[in-house]
């Protein structure tokens, strides 16, 4: 394997998040039942036209803007020809020669904290087939329109990228990045976000490209990064043995994890590409790009930079908490009237008690049942010592659960912490005098016995014992006679 | 007769209420009933439709509403969609097709009161110059029914030469409005591409392809075109742009007017029809009209060109008739590829499978930038020419056809010489211009058009200059025998 470097391709197909399909006024609410959301136009009727829909034209500019990439002052549809049963025109309309969004880049972190650089040659509008079913249907086949004509923006990167993990975390960063300027909903699973992937393997040092495999159609990140190891594996494998990779369309088989043969190169379709003679060129100018770029929202790269700079968290904490617009939001909501200084205690808890509690759940952040304002209002108790860190947790679960605020449980369970020394001091001479023996060994050398008095201060306390204080106050009666005054 | 009064004379009846719009619908389908048999120009009759609407019509009329073309028949060629009415395109793949919804043409006429008859018959997907390729059968010329039509829109030409109705439809991808004017001795007017809204208008070749009308005179056609023309937010290639008063511009004096010869329309022009041109010509210098040759370098070049540009449009465009949501299937189809196979290959007629053949090899990788984007490189060339010439001259006239119409099975065993056909009516396609034909004499007693090309939107002036001519002559005024 060391002898051999990947090379990777990814095109990815998002969904545009637009409410009528791209040439036709036919809703793109998915879960429809079959065929009732295609127009004549999606059905493809003699004598109907497509008509533009313009929004997908704002939201492809919006991406190309996004990736730093340059807008086409014209661009123009063409028609892909295949016959196939879910193209009910015989034709894709594609952008071909001539699209939207050409050289941009995107950059991503890789594991070892090194970023990288990936090319993005073009980003094209496109409409979607529909889905031929094949269940449940004796002897025949069905065919649902209601995806045709859906609007996708197919986003075709350089071939820069070397190992599945690369190919992962691009396409996971161009995931968050279609989300956060708000022109797909990233939905996996209903297929509004996928990619085929075009893989090859070439000696390493070689400069020529190996022969590649495309793969369609992966529809998660893991099938990705499974997809793309399998075939890799495979096409080393047969090289070693003396074959040869043959240029062609494959299938991966996530039950069976491994890569199937779909059709060959010579079996390939002629598409036949040409301008479509039914739609203008599309004709974009600097005052609507200018219109798009101020709609731009603050670009993950950017918050997570800003994150790190102004709030002082670690380039990781900055990344995961920027890595959704929603989760960004969230966290910005509660550190805004915490004083920055608490960024890292904020950035602690939306990562872990709040992001443990949405996943046990399967909650969306935006659908918390405890909001930013109310783990703000907690996290001021932690601040002011109200609370130690573990009641916090306590706290949080019972506001999770009944969506009280943070004070009212305080009050109404009693758990205000003691960080009267006076009292702490009380509870831990007499947990000292109830157990002479431990104080014996630990005096003897038994250091870890240390914890076991805390544990017995914090039960006698129920926990709410200031525990720096207790800590503090612990050595010096532990210690012994030297500092009893 | 009735059959013989304009769509202006017949307003005026209805308007006056000397006539209702449910007696001249019933004139008028007697009339379709009695004299097409022998023609085969309509395929399908509205009867029950037309006196409805023509009822309705009455109704509007009784309450005061007045309009242009309220209560009056119409034909329409069988390639716009009509709500609930079949829809073959002259095809057996479309025989069983019932259009669900209006043609943008077939809306705004029906809003505007128009009473449909019934639709034409046409070439089969309107490829064809002869009328010969229907799956119903050709349609004969009321001039002498051994010969043919013209084509493709040759039921709404023999149609209206027959009076059958006192306006029909039609559409003109390569002259498919003109020639079967010309041969048929009506008026017919192919107007600017962009100006009459293609939806719902069945595709050959979505860039040439433009829906127009054909009327026993230009006064007629220009009250027609009105209501026809306009933006259609259902077509991206309609032209946002005004639609004229053109009946108010019918009488604008010609004088001062620069008419261009155009030098290629005359190499080997039999003289006979030459000589009707320069009779015409002459009618126009009376007008105070002044004549110069010009030359445009490319026309020639049309025809091949076309016939690039054309079939690769319809390769495309009609591969949508696969058999499975609407139109003709094969029975029993044992596979995909069997059902695809065998519904085109039963449905479609060796005219329509001969250019659909043509298209998919001129777009075929490896051929491709040979043929089309040749042609499209050609086809920028020849509207150039003709940019030139509009800035040295008004409009272009020329003779609409090279001879008048050819016996019926003639050329259909010879598509190079059909095609050569339409070798004076392809370049105004290719450069999306507006055209018209108008009668200007016989020759061995069939009618010859005289056309008329002009500069983008240049409608209203050719109707005008169509109308003095017609003022001066009363070519557009005989009838063929057995249909006065």
């Amino acid at each position: 394997m060391a002898d051999w470097e990947v090379v990777i391709g990814l095109e990815i197909h998002a969904q545009l998040a637009t409410r009528s399909k791209i040439f036709s006024g036919a809703s793109t609410a998915y879960g429809a039942p079959p065929n009732t959301q295609a127009s004549l136009v999606d059905l493809a009727y003699p004598g109907v036209l497509p008509v533009l829909n313009a929004e997908v034209v704002r939201m492809a500019v919006k991406f190309g803007l996004a990736i730093g990439a340059t807008i086409a002052p014209r661009s123009i549809f063409a028609r892909k020809n295949y016959f196939y049963p879910d193209l009910p025109k015989g034709y894709q309309i594609s952008q071909y020669e001539h699209p939207v969004v050409s050289r941009g880049s995107l950059t991503v972190v890789l594991d070892d904290g090194t970023a990288k650089t990936i090319g993005v040659t073009r980003a094209h509008l496109e409409e979607d087939a529909g889905k031929s079913l094949h269940e449940g249907l004796a002897n025949a086949s069905g065919i649902d329109l209601n995806r045709a004509g859906t609007p996708l923006l197919e986003i075709v990167s350089e071939p820069d990228m070397r190992s599945a993990k690369e190919a992962v975390a691009y396409m996971k960063k161009m995931h968050t990045l279609v989300r956060y300027l708000e022109i797909c909903d990233g939905n996996m699973q209903e297929g509004s976000f996928r990619c085929d992937a075009n893989v090859s393997v070439r000696p390493r040092g070689q400069e020529k490209f190996g022969t590649r495999a495309e793969i369609k159609n992966l529809n998660s990140f893991r099938f990705v990064e499974k997809a793309i190891q399998f075939e890799v594996a495979r096409q080393v494998e047969l090289i070693e043995s003396g074959g040869k990779v043959v240029q062609e369309t494959r299938l991966y088989d996530s039950d069976k994890d491994e890569t199937r043969s779909m059709r060959s190169k010579e079996e390939a379709n002629d598409y036949r590409y040409f301008p479509d003679p039914d739609l203008l060129p599309v004709e974009i100018d600097d005052g609507f790009i200018a219109t798009v770029r101020q709609t731009l929202p603050e670009l993950p790269d950017e918050k997570a930079a800003r994150f790190a700079r102004d709030l002082g968290l670690s380039v990781y904490d900055a990344g995961v908490l920027s890595a959704s617009r929603e989760m960004g939001d969230y966290f910005e909501g509660v550190v805004a009237e915490l004083s920055a200084t608490h960024a890292k205690l904020a950035a602690n808890w939306v990562m872990g008690e709040l992001s443990s509690a949405l996943n046990r759940d399967s909650v969306e952040i935006t659908d918390s049942r405890v909001s930013p304002a109310a783990l703000k209002g907690l996290l001021a108790r932690i601040v002011d010592a109200t609370i130690s860190g573990k009641i916090a947790k306590d706290v949080f679960e019972a506001m999770w659960s009944d969506g009280k605020t943070a004070d009212h449980i305080i009050e109404a369970q009693g758990l205000t912490q003691i960080t009267d020394s006076g009292a702490i001091e009380g509870v831990i001479d007499a947990v000292i005098a109830a157990n002479p023996k431990q104080l014996a060994d630990y005096r003897a050398g038994k250091d870890k016995l240390f914890g076991f008095f805390v544990g017995q201060v914090m039960k006698a306390t129920g926990g709410k014992a200031n525990p720096a204080q207790l800590n503090d106050l612990l050595k010096v009666k532990l210690g012994g006679t030297q500092t009893g005054s | 007769m009735l059959h013989n009064l304009s769509i202006g004379e017949l307003a005026a009846h209805l308007g006056g209420r000397q006539m209702s719009s449910v007696e001249i619908t019933r004139h008028f389908l007697a009339r379709i009933e009695r004299l097409n048999p022998a023609l085969n120009a309509i395929i399908t009759l509205t009867a029950d439709q037309a006196l409805g609407a023509a009822a309705a019509a009455d109704r509007r009329l009784g309450v005061g509403e007045r309009g242009p073309l309220l209560g009056i028949p119409l034909i329409h060629k069988d390639i716009f969609c009509t709500d609930g009415v079949r829809t073959s395109c002259g095809s057996r793949m479309l025989d069983n097709f019932i259009a669900p919804y209006d043609a943008t043409v077939v809306a705004r006429l029906k809003a505007a009161g128009a009473v449909m008859l019934g639709k034409a018959n046409m070439d089969e997907f309107a490829m064809g110059s002869s009328n010969e390729t229907s799956y119903y059968g050709p349609v004969k010329n009321p001039w002498d029914t051994a010969k043919v039509p013209g084509g493709s829109s040759g039921g709404s030409a023999a149609a209206m030469a027959a009076r059958l109705a006192p306006y029909t439809t039609g559409t003109d991808t390569g002259g498919s409005i003109r020639q079967p004017a010309a041969l048929t001795g009506v008026t017919g007017v192919k107007p600017t591409y962009g100006r009459v809204s293609r939806y719902g208008m069945i595709a050959f070749a979505s860039s040439l392809d433009q829906a127009g009308v054909f009327a026993r005179t230009a006064a007629d056609a220009a009250t027609v075109l009105k209501v026809m023309a306009g933006f259609d937010p259902l077509d991206s290639t309609s032209v946002d742009a005004a639609v004229p008063d053109y009946a108010a511009q019918l009488s604008a004096p010609l004088k001062g007017l620069k008419i261009g010869l155009l030098r290629e329309f005359f190499d080997g022009l039999e003289s006979r029809n030459a000589a009707l041109i320069h009779e015409a010509l002459k009618i126009y210098a009376s007008l105070g009209t002044s004549t110069m040759e010009v030359s445009l370098p490319h026309l020639p070049l049309s025809v091949p060109t076309y016939y690039v540009v054309a079939p690769a449009e319809c390769s495309s465009n009609l591969s949508r008739f696969d058999g499975v949501r609407f139109g003709y299937r094969c029975d029993q189809p044992k596979d995909l590829a069997d059902l695809y196979k065998r519904s085109r290959g039963e449905g479609f007629g060796p005219e329509v499978k001969r250019r659909i053949m043509t298209g998919t090899y001129v777009l075929s990788a490896g051929y491709f930038d040979a043929y089309y984007l040749q042609a499209q490189k050609v086809r920028r060339l020849i509207t150039d020419d003709f940019r030139s010439a509009f800035q040295q001259v008004d409009l272009l006239i020329g003779p609409t056809t090279p001879t008048p119409a050819f016996d019926i099975g003639a050329k259909i065993d010879d598509p190079v010489t059909m095609y050569l056909n339409d070798i004076y009516t392809i370049g105004a396609n290719l450069a999306g211009l507006p055209g018209l034909s108008l009668p200007c004499g016989f020759v061995d007693g069939l009618p010859m058009g005289l056309q008329l090309i002009g500069p983008h939107f240049s409608e209203g002036k050719l109707l005008n200059a169509a109308h003095q001519f017609q003022q001066m002559t009363d070519w557009h005024n005989h009838a063929p025998r057995g249909y006065e």
